[in-house]
């Protein structure tokens, strides 16, 4: 970890068209390299925040900023740069999968942002090398079991490079090996992550650091392990540990 | 294709030769017989409109098997079976014997334009998603208890459909946002794997079947 931040969010409101409001004012700060949880109950604004950090949702109230750039929904450039630097994993691979062949696909991401050629090839191999995909190439997505294709997804991600990662429930409809896989792989990587769960577990091994979403306001941010042994505080948002489950 | 329709149906000889290309054809794709004539029952309704048509018409009228016919009729209606069934026969053994993305691949070097090949791209890529999405759905019916039969399941028959339409649009969404999120500026990329086919065995079936017309149209 360092100095420098990835992400800052300030005072983040939004509503949607039809008058309902998902966000009142968020506050959120994630440095270079850290690994951070975002749980929160169903319907806490969690998917709605996610969709501001590229600029898929146009910020009406406060701002979002990644790495230098301001998140602008009318400016260009700062989209592209914006949609370079943040990776979203969205939770249903099959829709994020669209392309004829796994290749395609992962190519997508870098043929928007101008590479072309071997160098294109070159980036798709990595990509699909980092999760251990490669020799499923030149296979149409819908032949892949579901936890294949979720794998195939995080590198049509990579393969763009960013800066931050986020993933929207990784861990959903995965078997425990397919899941703990993940797990290893997301830590092998050196960008910082936000990871989008109800998954507490999941949250407790991978991040160090987690902040609740309820009600469309931040309500915590502290250090996992220390949040996690507050059992009643997360039940008021919704939240428990597995049963059985120690800390 | 082209050729075909621009055959006139006197020149049966033609389409008897037109017949034996695709039995040959059919044989050399290793597709069976069997395949081919299943597949093709799909053109069955276009058949039962053709038959119709010998007995609404205007003009001569011809005895035939006893029943008295419209001669412009019953030609129009055997051009379009004789047309119908080859072209359908034709199009059984492309998809036979090419993928999908081959086939989109080679639309795209016949310079089809690119939304319509990027609809049927993504139409070849979530036709299986949403068989998926009416197989689930049917299992939860009939897991309810639920038995399609009569008129009084149209009704929930139709909800479902209803409710695959509006999931079916609602991922779209999804999937126009996923690729918005992957820097998606409304230019898809161009597919430039695989193998190409040469200008000469193009244009080999075509130009045999041209050959065909016209020399059984000039010397027959």
């Amino acid at each position: 970890m360092n100095n420098k931040f990835s992400l800052r969010i300030k005072n983040l409101a939004y509503a949607y068209p039809d008058g309902h409001q998902a966000l009142f004012g968020v506050n959120l700060e994630i440095r270079k390299g850290e690994r951070v949880a975002l749980l929160g109950p169903n319907g806490a604004g969690k998917t709605t925040l996610v969709l501001h950090l590229n600029g898929v949702i146009p910020t009406q109230q406060g701002s979002v900023t990644v790495v230098d750039t301001l998140v602008d929904t009318k400016n260009v450039e700062s989209l592209r740069h914006v949609r370079e630097k943040v990776g979203i994993v969205f939770q249903d691979p099959d829709d994020q999968l669209f392309m004829p062949t796994v290749a395609q696909d992962v190519a997508f991401g870098p043929y928007n942002s101008g590479i072309r050629g071997d160098e294109l090839a070159r980036i798709v191999d990595e990509s699909l090398v980092k999760v251990g995909m490669l020799d499923y190439k030149d296979r149409p997505p819908h032949h892949l079991s579901f936890g294949q294709r979720r794998r195939v997804a995080v590198a049509t991600v990579l393969a763009m490079n960013p800066e931050i990662l986020v993933l929207d429930e990784p861990s959903s409809n995965l078997d425990p090996a397919s899941r703990r896989e993940l797990a290893e792989f997301l830590r092998s990587l050196d960008v910082t992550v936000l990871l989008v769960t109800h998954d507490l577990p999941y949250a407790l091994e991978l991040c160090e650091r987690s902040v609740i979403l309820a009600g469309g306001v931040v309500t915590a941010d502290e250090p996992t392990s220390q949040l996690f042994a507050k059992p009643s505080f997360l039940a008021e948002h919704r939240l428990e540990l597995p049963a059985g489950f120690r800390l | 294709m082209l050729v075909v329709v621009a055959t006139p149906i006197q020149n049966y000889v033609a389409y008897i030769c037109f017949l034996l290309i695709i039995l040959i054809l059919t044989r050399l794709a290793q597709i069976p017989f069997r395949t081919l004539f299943l597949r093709s029952l799909i053109e069955i309704p276009f058949i039962l409109f053709a038959i119709l048509m010998p007995f609404f018409g205007t003009g001569e009228k011809v005895d035939f098997f006893g029943l008295s016919l419209y001669e412009s009729g019953l030609l129009a209606g055997a051009s379009i079976i004789a047309k119908g069934t080859i072209g359908v026969f034709m199009s059984i053994i492309l998809s036979g014997t090419t993928s999908a993305r081959a086939i989109l691949k080679g639309l795209a070097r016949l310079k089809i334009p690119a939304p319509i090949l990027g609809i049927a791209s993504f139409m070849t890529r979530y036709l299986n998603v949403v068989n998926n999405e009416l197989i689930r759905m049917r299992i939860a019916r009939e897991s309810r208890g639920f038995q399609a039969k009569g008129v009084r399941s149209w009704r929930v028959l139709s909800q479902t459909l209803g409710a695959v339409f509006i999931r079916s649009y609602e991922r779209g969404e999804r999937v126009y946002l996923a690729m918005l999120a992957r820097g998606f500026q409304g230019k898809m990329p161009a597919d430039n794997g695989g193998h190409k086919t040469d200008l000469q065995s193009a244009f080999l079936l075509p130009g045999a079947a041209g050959i065909i017309s016209v020399a059984t149209g000039l010397f027959l």
